[in-house]
């Protein structure tokens, strides 16, 4: 049986066989001998190529337009995280003498180590801005070490000094704040006393929202609580509307999230005819009716601060960080249904965030199992680097942080 | 309030979020398993109705933005579905062309066309398709959104068993039937099975596309290019769990939107852990539902025995 | 004898050639229709794959992964299986490969990059291997079943990496520990290429030895092409089954390890990008065979590596690439009615084509699909 079987492979083996062997393998190996030379070679002449091209770059500079780039990881018109990034580059390009080059959807893999490479070697970008966290490490850093005279501006906030090359900037808005005062405009709006947050993945800037947004409410409404829902990742609809949908059937009737694209949940809210507080940037065209207001950013300030910085060839701040006093964030504005006192005590709660004298997370602070997080007497500001390993959720949260 | 408002916000919460879960979820489900089902009882696999239904989604939404009716969308929908499904028969009809390897280029190419053309469409909002409350006889908010059920979800109902009754009683249900259990037989009896196949799978490609315009004109409601998480894909998978049965399909699709609604309403009644687990649930279920019907040695009852699916 | 085999090889040539020509016609035509300048288009996907050295290592660096899991779906192909597990196997490889790399901190980096190696071979080819136990003893299809258990995989992978694995540091990107920077795959001397492009080629050329040149390559045809003639020579189905199952979910398992120690120093999210759908892809267009995968993945490497140039100066979608993709996959499919025909009238034999002629074998095939893609992208906002 074996037998046969070898012997009708034989039979196969020379029937079957489409290339002759030797040759094939031959060609094999050097092609990809080639290939990897070709890489090689090329890359010798690179160093002094980068260098020329720099050096042509830095001449060629006072005439041509400076370019920058963006590198978002999602859509640009997505309603949400992206478009705001959208925005504040549209207001780059809207600069003098300042040409934008931007590319979508460019997941955070090698692809946007090329990305940027390709940005600076065949577009000829002196600044970029890559708008994803992910991109950070070690995307950024491996690529900000071969072009020193880039400079690499992340959203995200990671910068460390001494730790990190000169090249390389952070900046990040404390989004939380506007979230506060969204909180005051749901707690004041909301019948049910249940509010509700369609949240992504539970990580520090998430809870964090959660936690700001709660807050504020039951500053204004002590019996207001907070529901959570997790999808899972940043951008799945189907959960989304799913959460939004099942929120609202436990009587949940102020909606917030924190996801990429709050489009879905905002039209969710919409339909179920409950209200809702947007996220990132502005989605009151989405809810005409139940929109209250909504945390949004502010990226046209920065970005074009970090423009007139680098062209100027100022040294800027490595680790840039506001809020709605700096003007990195703001809230869009009231929806209809807000009502006068709604409107008075959040603009009265702006004031002081913009102030400084409103501390968001003071002591003493309880999670929502009982435990003190922050002790008595402690303040915490909003620079304060402990805020940014927040793993808990305040008492007034409905749900727990999934495990 | 009233016992049921109250007891919703207790014991009910859950299987009324499961419910209204199923209810929302599963209408893609079913009208692209019932096309696919359509499609293989002829014989043939079409593995490209995921592109269709995104592609129909986009249609639909477009379409409805642009007309200012969803149901223009829906019909939109259809026809680019018609045309997808056409495509893939005639793709197969040629000779040494494999049908499982079109149904992935197919796919491929649908969603690429669907993201491409639909990059304006992120951002508007397009008319959406009405609901229909079904139980607005209930004082409690939550059992009335729980049955909010849309009116194509009930004609894919009715499509279902009009399915049914059109493979078991019917002379044409008799022809595609032939034609999928063996096209050596079928032709024998002079029917001409390419044309059968054609018609089949183009109409089962306009059901899909149909499912996909669900997505964007009634739930989530919404173009964006995570619209789809893969249900043209488990649609095949239903049609095998379903036995090839309309019928069983729809109860398939109500099973897969429940199983799918699981996370979210768990974690609206407050249980959070392992969630990335509980997401994989619908397809742990199907798997699980595999194994337990399929054996090495028969072929799966209800098969069309031309598909080269399960030995 | 020689010119019916010359006349073979040189249609194997032609015929690929001829329809990556046609695709790219009908894509020119798509993209006039779509407003932008064809003869443009052409030239910035040139440039952006193929034309500088630095677009050449961008296409080998894309086509690194796509070489390992387009050959998860090409082995067990022979058998007559239509496997699309790359993307689960893959995820798994990699989180194998980082719980090896921890567990052998200390040791030399050697060491631990084999360990990594073996751990993320062995995973990958566990899940690809239960999916082919499932299939051979009870005939579940292993299409489907492999096309769930990527979903399994990628939630059990997220479980991991947020959960019991995570690193306490990586609080805003949730990841493992990282493997160390001494373990990390560097390039290869005087490149930007990992070596993890260099696995492929060596994996690619012994998948080509074991499935075309050993006798469990012409026994695994043999159960391709007719398993009850297979079972009646007294071959071990079964086991052929198994072992292919393992081999192909080895190889994608290796491709996991390989952007773990190559790429990001940790497992993440950031690995779900759809690696393992493209490879399916990539197998498909190079009719299975292991050679092939390589000019192919180059191919596909580099159309993906253009999308950024497209986007960016030709102002086109990135779907752009996605669809000149189906168009190619589409032509390719239509070009090989033509097999046989163009050189010569005698029905030249061809390999034996897994899921064609098939009644027991093959399954439907779901493959390069968005599905997982939700999850590829960001992180905070």
């Amino acid at each position: 049986m074996e037998a046969e079987a070898h012997s009708v492979a034989n039979r196969r083996a020379q029937n079957g066989i489409r290339y002759a062997p030797v040759p094939t393998v031959v060609l094999f190996i050097a092609t990809a001998a080639l290939l990897l030379a070709a890489c090689h070679k090329t890359e010798e002449n690179a160093p002094g190529g980068t260098a020329a091209t720099g050096s042509a770059a830095s001449v060629a500079k006072a005439d041509a337009p400076f370019v920058v780039g963006f590198v978002y990881v999602g859509p640009k018109g997505d309603y949400g995280y992206n478009q705001a990034h959208a925005q504040g580059a549209a207001a780059v390009a809207a600069m003098p003498g300042v040409k934008v080059r931007e590319e979508e959807n460019v997941p955070e893999t090698v692809a946007v180590q090329k990305t940027m490479e390709s940005m600076v070697e065949l577009d000829g970008a002196s600044i970029l801005f890559p708008t994803s966290f992910g991109y950070f490490d070690p995307h950024i850093l491996k690529i900000a070490d071969k072009y020193p005279k880039v400079s690499f501006l992340h959203c995200g906030g990671l910068y460390q000094e001494g730790k990190h090359p000169k090249n390389v900037g952070s900046y990040f808005g404390y989004i939380d704040e506007a979230q506060y005062v969204a909180g005051i405009v749901a707690g004041l709006t909301t019948k049910s006393n249940k509010l509700g947050f369609v949240a992504a993945k539970p990580i520090p800037q998430v809870l964090r929202n959660i936690n700001s947004f709660t807050l504020g409410a039951r500053s204004v409404n002590p019996k207001a609580t907070t529901s959570v829902v997790f999808t899972g990742d940043w951008s799945l609809p189907v959960k989304e509307a799913e959460a939004a949908n099942s929120m609202a059937d436990q009587g949940v009737d102020v909606l917030t999230m924190h996801v990429d694209s709050p489009k879905v949940v905002v039209e969710t809210a919409e339909r179920r005819g409950i209200f809702v507080s947007g996220y990132h940037a502005d989605q009151s065209t989405l809810a005409p009716k139940g929109y209250l207001t909504g945390a949004e950013w502010n990226w046209a300030k920065i970005y074009t601060d970090y423009v007139n910085w680098v062209k100027a060839g100022q040294s800027y701040p490595h680790l840039l960080r506001g809020g709605l006093k700096e003007g990195f964030v703001k809230l869009s504005p009231y929806g209809p249904a807000v009502s006068d006192i709604a409107k008075s005590r959040a603009d009265a709660a702006k004031a002081k965030l913009m102030e400084g004298t409103l501390i968001i997370y003071s002591g003493p602070l309880k999670d929502n199992t009982g435990k003190v997080v922050i002790p008595a007497g402690t303040n915490r500001p909003q620079t304060d680097i402990e805020l940014e390993k927040m793993n808990y959720l305040v008492e007034g949260v409905v749900g727990k942080i999934p495990s | 309030m009233n016992a049921l408002d109250q007891a919703t916000g207790g014991l009910w919460a859950l299987p009324l979020a499961l419910l209204g879960g199923a209810l929302r979820v599963s209408p893609p489900y079913l009208f692209v398993s019932l096309g696919e089902c359509l499609t293989e009882k002829s014989g043939r696999i079409n593995l490209g109705q995921e592109g269709t239904l995104i592609l129909g989604a986009m249609i639909g939404y477009g379409a409805s933005f642009v007309t200012g009716s969803p149901w223009a969308g829906v019909l939109a929908a259809g026809i680019v579905g018609l045309v997808l499904g056409t495509v893939h028969a005639v793709l197969c009809a040629l000779p040494r062309v494999n049908d499982i390897a079109v149904g992935i280029a197919l796919m491929l190419f649908g969603i690429g066309l669907a993201f491409f053309i639909g990059k304006p469409l992120i951002q508007p909002t397009a008319p959406r398709l009405p609901s229909l409350s079904l139980g607005a006889w209930s004082e409690s908010a939550a059992v009335r959104s729980a049955l909010q059920v849309n009116i194509l979800f009930l004609l894919g109902i009715a499509t279902a068993f009009a399915m049914r009754f059109l493979f078991e009683r019917t002379r044409w249900g008799l022809v595609l039937r032939v034609v999928g259990e063996s096209s050596d037989a079928a032709r024998a009896m002079g029917y001409d099975v390419p044309r059968v196949r054609l018609i089949a799978t183009a109409l089962g490609g306009c059901l899909a596309s149909m499912g996909g315009s669900l997505l964007s004109l009634y739930y989530p409601g919404s173009w964006n290019e995570g619209l789809s998480s893969g249900q043209g894909l488990m649609a095949v998978a239903l049609v095998i769990f379903a036995r090839w049965d309309p019928v069983r399909c729809l109860w398939a699709s109500l099973l897969f939107g429940g199983a799918g609604a699981l996370g979210p309403a768990l974690q609206s009644v407050g249980i959070n852990a392992a969630y990335n687990l509980i997401a994989t649930a619908p397809y742990v279920l199907t798997l699980v539902i595999m194994l337990a019907t399929s054996s090495a040695s028969r072929t799966l009852v209800g098969q069309p025995a031309e598909i080269t699916v399960g030995r | 004898m020689l010119s019916r085999e010359l006349r073979r090889a040189a249609e194997s040539a032609l015929l690929p050639l001829g329809a990556l020509t046609v695709s790219l016609a009908l894509f020119g035509v798509f993209v006039t229709l779509a407003g932008a300048n064809a003869l443009d288009v052409y030239y910035q996907m040139y440039r952006g794959s193929f034309a500088t050295s630095f677009s050449l290592q961008n296409t080998l660096l894309r086509a690194a992964p796509l070489m390992l899991t387009a050959l998860c779906t090409a082995i067990p192909a022979s058998l007559g299986l239509v496997v699309i597990g790359g993307e689960g196997a893959l995820v798994l490889g990699a989180l194998a490969a980082v719980i090896a790399a921890h567990a052998l901190s200390t040791a030399n980096p050697w060491v631990v990059l084999t360990a990594m190696a073996l751990a993320g071979a062995a995973a990958g080819g566990a899940w690809i291997g239960l999916a082919g136990a499932l299939r051979t003893f009870r005939g579940v299809n292993e299409t489907i079943s492999t096309l769930l258990l990527n979903y399994i995989a990628i939630g059990l992978f997220k479980h991991f990496v947020e959960g019991p694995m995570r690193d306490p540091a990586s609080l805003n990107k949730p990841s493992t520990r990282p493997i160390g920077e001494a373990n990390a795959l560097g390039p290869v001397p005087g490149t930007d290429v990992h070596w993890g492009f260099v696995y492929g080629l060596v994996a690619c050329f012994v998948a080509f030895v074991l499935m075309r040149r050993t006798v469990f390559g012409f026994a695994a045809q043999m159960v391709g092409g007719n398993v009850r003639a297979a079972l009646l020579s007294g071959l071990p189905v079964h086991r052929l089954v198994l072992i292919a199952c393992a081999l192909a979910g080895a190889t994608a398992g290796l491709a996991g390890m390989a952007e773990v120690a190559a790429v990001h120093g940790t497992a993440n999210a950031s690995l779900i990008v759809g690696y393992g759908y493209t490879g399916v892809l990539v197998a498909f267009l190079a009719r299975f065979h292991p050679l092939a995968i390589v000019p192919v993945s180059i191919l596909v490497g580099g159309i993906g590596a253009s999308g950024g140039l497209l986007q960016r100066t030709a102002h086109l979608p990135d779907a752009t690439v996605n669809v000149l993709e189906g168009i190619l996959f589409i032509v390719i499919l239509a070009s090989e009615t033509l097999r046989g025909r163009i050189l010569g009238p005698d029905a030249l034999e061809s390999e034996p084509k897994p899921t064609a002629e098939l009644k027991p074998a093959s399954a439907p095939t779901p493959e390069v699909s968005p599905a997982p893609s939700g999850e590829t992208k960001r992180a905070v906002g």
